[in-house]
């Protein structure tokens, strides 16, 4: 955090929230105030592509109108909102929850009770970021592009910087305040005819640990990996998937990973009829060996992410009505056993599963310590991964989810790389790969590659799987 | 209705199409804030500077089983300024809606391309573009999705929810619209001002049933099956009959569709032959030949996210990208297309150009910065840049790209007719495609097998799976001009900081020779 962004209005956030309170005549409210402030730079062939710094303010009203049927909300939110368009907003919202009619989802609004985190950090200001944020990284990038060009490889990649404050208020009293900074650099080099390409990804809070010059220097290392071609077939492949692409894959099981959509009978976390499963879903069931563990923490050193919960709308596993409830580590699979899925209070109450807030981060542990170099260096012969790309679910019933290889593929025999191989279109399912351990590494920081617009704080292991699907071999490089 | 274009007023009466602008919109200094941005920028050294004001509404309305699962409205305002400062960008953006701010913001602008200079080789020079003065122009559709009560948006979703779990063996229901109208003000020192306004709506059903008993097979087995109504650059008329989307036939059918899906045989993987139905080819157009021939990707600016393409600029001429009966066409001025606009984000009239004509490649995708570095176009852009909202810088992005009917051309029914063993391929939805856009997977909501021409039933579990140049170059005929039907998107992702862009595809329905079936079943290892 660098210091205040651009102005997002001449009120502050607290003011706003307030207000929108104070102006609601419907039988509850809830108001998120989001600031946020982010500053990037781009780059392609050693050179600066494009660039920018935003701010904005994003305020959300969310109603609640008592009825004969139940009760139903209105969600309303629009950017840059001050006092004097406050009143609009909350009358705005109030009339939704009129049209609206009863929400499934309706429960109490929390109130100090239930969070003693309340009023604890809220008269403080916004954090922010600007441009500034990369004073230091600026001329380092420079510099990374001056070894690439005089070593006659090429640059491209992006770096953000984002900082959003998020003010939770509610008509019952309730008042958190969370800051959430939030950074990432890509780095990818080539060579001049595009034919070798290697990635390198960082997830950082500040820019201050990212040194962009020893990330190219380890690009340059693998690009000299890149330099002896074999062509292999597809096939099921001994194959090192590194944490980025552990992350990719898991990253996709959080999201379905819904207590109500598995006891609709519509995922892969459904249990058959009659398999005992609660409300039938597979909690409870063995999906990996023992001492695997997934789970997600607010408070994990690194990749902290918000301890409360925070719902701009509601879906099938977070809920309006539950703004600000405090959320606590769980873990989704332990000893390698379905631990939880994600609930609301209102399908917590409906599948007598507890209440789970929905991942906003992710942590692995397969109990092994060995790094991925080791365990490159522990390999006869299998594939080792940079990362994967273009993920997409194909068949919702086993979760098989198909993507590429990208950016380096390379053989290792005998414990050492004996060249890059060509890339491969994979068919696999996650859920399906945490049987398939082979191996599991040291966990560590990573960014998803894929995903890292949407999800990018996660810290797992390495994998070794014995028998990866390659479907099909892809000539892209 | 038409699209319409109008000369600008100059601040005078409203035209009749400045007469549809929002009114809350028209309402904001959008003027005196592009004036006080652009005196600021030329005041502090800009070579160039433009201006944006944008205000995008968003509503999703979302029922699960015909009750409400939430309704969301969301209004996004704000303005930016770009510069171009000794041959470097510079861009900001902000909330605050003031002739003050807009100078600030051209400040900051010019402040992040001054950080940005060390690192910037390669001057940004822009292709140029004729000054229009100020123009209005409003996309084609008759009512305002945001005058509709919400009330009668949930009675209409409610109804179809119902109509839909009142079938034997539908078990859930999901429902959903999708609303936008999007507002763009945009100025320029070269004199451009464009005032525009498009509304879009997506509404969309899909229908779950559950084979607890394992009737069909495995106990607790499910299948789903979706709705193919694409996204439409229309207004509310588009869920009541009256524009161009048959609802209670697509309804009445999708309960016994889905049944039959669940109780299909399972695809025997190997090669088959294709027809592909344009609620499924939309997709695969948009992926192999829409992003491929992006001239940014080719030249390699989105090569660590989006990626590059096989097509590269030295193939332009040469390329054999499908077989001659492959052309396709950029388009940002169909009616009813989601990338139509009459100016897009750097002030450039809007158009239409070959893409691939007779199968070869025969032009790209430009903005004002690549059409100007390599000359194509005749040196001018063809009106591919876009924002996705007022915080974001325009990048390149996707025109409306179709593949062309064949005049006179045989109906989907005479092309399964060709087919002596083969899949017919109906609705997109799993999409995946590499980095070069040379391999690719597709699945689709339901697919036939052809049996001597005709068709014998569901199969299940089907994907198929090509290299780009190998599947067109296999597509023996295209249908005519009656097959042929716009798809699209809402959410076409690129750049970094991500934006997201809505476009459509046209196309035919069309005949592939001998493409790769996988079963997804035995590809899950079970």
């Amino acid at each position: 955090m660098t210091g205040h962004g651009t102005h997002t209005g001449a009120h502050s956030a607290q003011d706003v929230a307030q207000r929108a309170l104070e102006l609601s005549r419907a039988d509850g409210a809830v108001v998120l105030v989001d600031e946020s402030s982010t500053a990037n730079l781009r780059w392609a062939n050693n050179t600066l592509t494009t660039n920018g710094v935003a701010a904005g303010r994003t305020v959300t009203v969310i109603s609640t109108v008592a009825g004969a049927q139940g009760t139903a909300a209105g969600v309303l939110a629009r950017s840059g909102v001050d006092l004097d368009g406050v009143e609009d907003l909350v009358r705005a919202s109030e009339r939704a929850a009129r049209d609206a009619g009863p929400a499934e989802d309706a429960q109490p609004l929390a109130g100090p009770a239930d969070n003693p985190d309340s009023g604890a950090a809220w008269d403080q200001p916004p954090a922010g970021t600007s441009i500034d944020v990369f004073a230091s990284f600026a001329p380092a990038l420079g510099e990374a592009f001056d070894a690439a060009r005089s070593a006659g490889r090429l640059l491209f990649g992006f770096a953000e910087h984002t900082v959003t404050t998020t003010y939770l208020a509610t008509s019952a009293g309730l008042r958190l305040k969370h800051d959430q900074p939030e950074g990432r650099l890509e780095l990818n080099a080539k060579s001049p005819d595009f034919a070798r390409s290697a990635w390198a990804g960082a997830h950082t809070r500040d820019f201050a640990d990212v040194d962009v010059v020893r990330l190219g220097d380890q690009l340059a290392q693998r690009l000299d990996w890149q330099k002896r071609r074999i062509e292999l077939p597809a096939g099921r492949y001994e194959t090192l998937l590194p944490p980025s692409a552990v992350a990719d894959l898991l990253i996709v099981m959080l999201w379905v990973a819904s207590a109500r959509d598995a006891a609709d009978g519509r995922t892969v976390f459904s249990a058959p009829p009659d398999s005992g499963g609660p409300a039938g879903t597979k909690v409870g069931t063995r999906l990996g060996g023992q001492g695997l563990r997934i789970w997600s923490d607010p408070h994990a050193p690194g990749i902290q992410s918000a301890p409360f919960a925070v719902a701009h709308r509601s879906t099938s596993s977070s809920s309006v009505f539950d703004n600000g409830l405090p959320v606590a580590s769980r873990d989704w699979v332990r000893d390698g056993v379905l631990e939880r899925l994600v609930t609301t209070r209102q399908s917590a109450a409906a599948t007598g599963l507890p209440l789970t807030a929905g991942a906003d981060n992710l942590l692995m542990d397969g109990g092994g310590r060995a790094t991925l170099e080791e365990m490159a260096r522990g390999t006869e012969r299998g594939l080792l991964l940079t990362c994967l790309w273009y993920i997409r679910e194909v068949d919702e019933r086993s979760l098989l989810l198909t993507g590429l290889t990208r950016d380096g593929v390379y053989l290792v025999e005998g414990g050492e790389v004996s060249g890059v191989v060509n890339n491969f279109r994979f068919n696999e399912s996650p859920v399906d790969l945490l049987g398939r351990i082979a191996e599991a590494g040291r966990p560590e920081a990573c960014l998803p590659r894929e995903w890292n617009d949407y999800f990018m704080r996660a810290h797992v292991p390495a994998l070794r799987i014995g028998d990866f699907n390659m479907s099909s071999v892809s000539q892209a490089s | 209705m038409s699209q319409q274009f109008a000369d600008g007023s100059g601040g005078g009466a409203p035209d009749a199409d400045t007469a549809r602008v929002d009114p809350g919109f028209l309402a904001l200094p959008l003027r005196e804030m592009a004036r006080s941005a652009l005196d600021a920028a030329r005041r502090l050294g800009a070579d160039h500077a433009d201006f944006r004001a944008e205000r995008i509404r968003e509503q999703t309305i979302r029922l699960r089983d015909a009750q409400l699962d939430g309704v969301s409205d969301s209004a996004q305002a704000g303005i930016c300024v770009r510069v171009v400062h000794e041959g470097t960008w510079g861009f900001a953006a902000g909330v605050v809606q003031t002739p003050e701010a807009a100078a600030r913001l051209a400040e900051q602008a010019v402040q992040v391309a001054r950080v940005s200079r060390p690192v910037n080789v390669e001057p940004v020079a822009l292709a140029p573009e004729p000054s229009y003065g100020e123009r209005t122009w409003v996309s084609a559709y008759e009512t305002d999705p945001f005058d509709v009560p919400d009330t009668e948006k949930l009675a209409l979703l409610t109804a179809w929810s119902r109509r839909l779990l009142a079938a034997e063996g539908v078990d859930h229901v999901d429902a959903q619209l999708h609303a936008v109208k999007e507002n763009k003000f945009y100025a320029d020192v070269h004199g451009t001002t464009t005032i525009q306004q498009r509304v879009r709506v997506h509404p969309r059903l899909e229908a779950v049933t559950v084979d607890a008993a394992g009737v069909h097979g495995t106990p607790g087995a499910f299948e789903s099956m979706r709705t193919l109504a694409p996204p439409a650059g229309r207004g509310w008329e588009y869920l009541t009959g009256a524009g161009g989307w048959d609802w209670d036939a697509e309804l009445d059918a999708l309960p016994g569709l889905l049944a039959e899906k669940l109780a299909a045989p399972s695809v025997e993987a190997g090669v088959y032959d294709l027809v592909i139905d344009p609620s499924n080819l939309w997709l695969t157009i948009h992926e192999s030949v829409g992003h491929a021939t992006e001239l940014d990707r080719a030249l390699g600016y989105e090569a660590a996210y989006a990626g590059t393409s096989f097509a590269t600029l030295d193939r332009l001429g040469t390329l054999k990208y499908g077989s001659a009966a492959m052309n396709v066409t950029g388009d940002r001025t169909v009616e009813h297309g989601l990338a139509t606009i009459g100016y897009d984000d750097e002030g450039v009239a809007t158009q239409r150009w070959d893409i691939v004509k007779d199968g070869v490649l025969a032009g790209y995708q430009l903005d004002r910065r690549t059409a100007r570095l390599k000359g194509l176009h005749g040196g001018r852009s063809n009106g591919c840049a876009f924002a996705d909202s007022p915080g974001h810088a325009p990048i390149q992005r996707m025109a409306n790209v179709s593949l062309q009917p064949a005049p006179g051309g045989p109906s989907t029914e005479e092309l399964i007719g060709r087919v002596a063993r083969g899949l017919y391929i109906v609705g997109d939805k799993s999409w995946s495609i590499d980095m070069q856009r040379y391999n690719f997977q597709f699945t689709g909501q339901r697919a036939y097998l052809i049996e001597d021409g005709r068709l014998a039933g569901q199969v299940r579990d089907f994907a198929y799976q090509a290299t780009t140049t190998d599947f067109w170059g296999s597509m023996e005929a295209v249908g005519g001009p009656q097959t042929y039907r716009l798809g699209g998107a809402f959410n076409c992702g690129k750049g970094q900081p991500g934006q997201i862009a809505p476009v459509s595809h046209g196309t035919p329905s069309a005949l592939f020779r001998g493409v790769r079936i996988l079963n997804t079943v035995q590809e899950a290892g079970r």
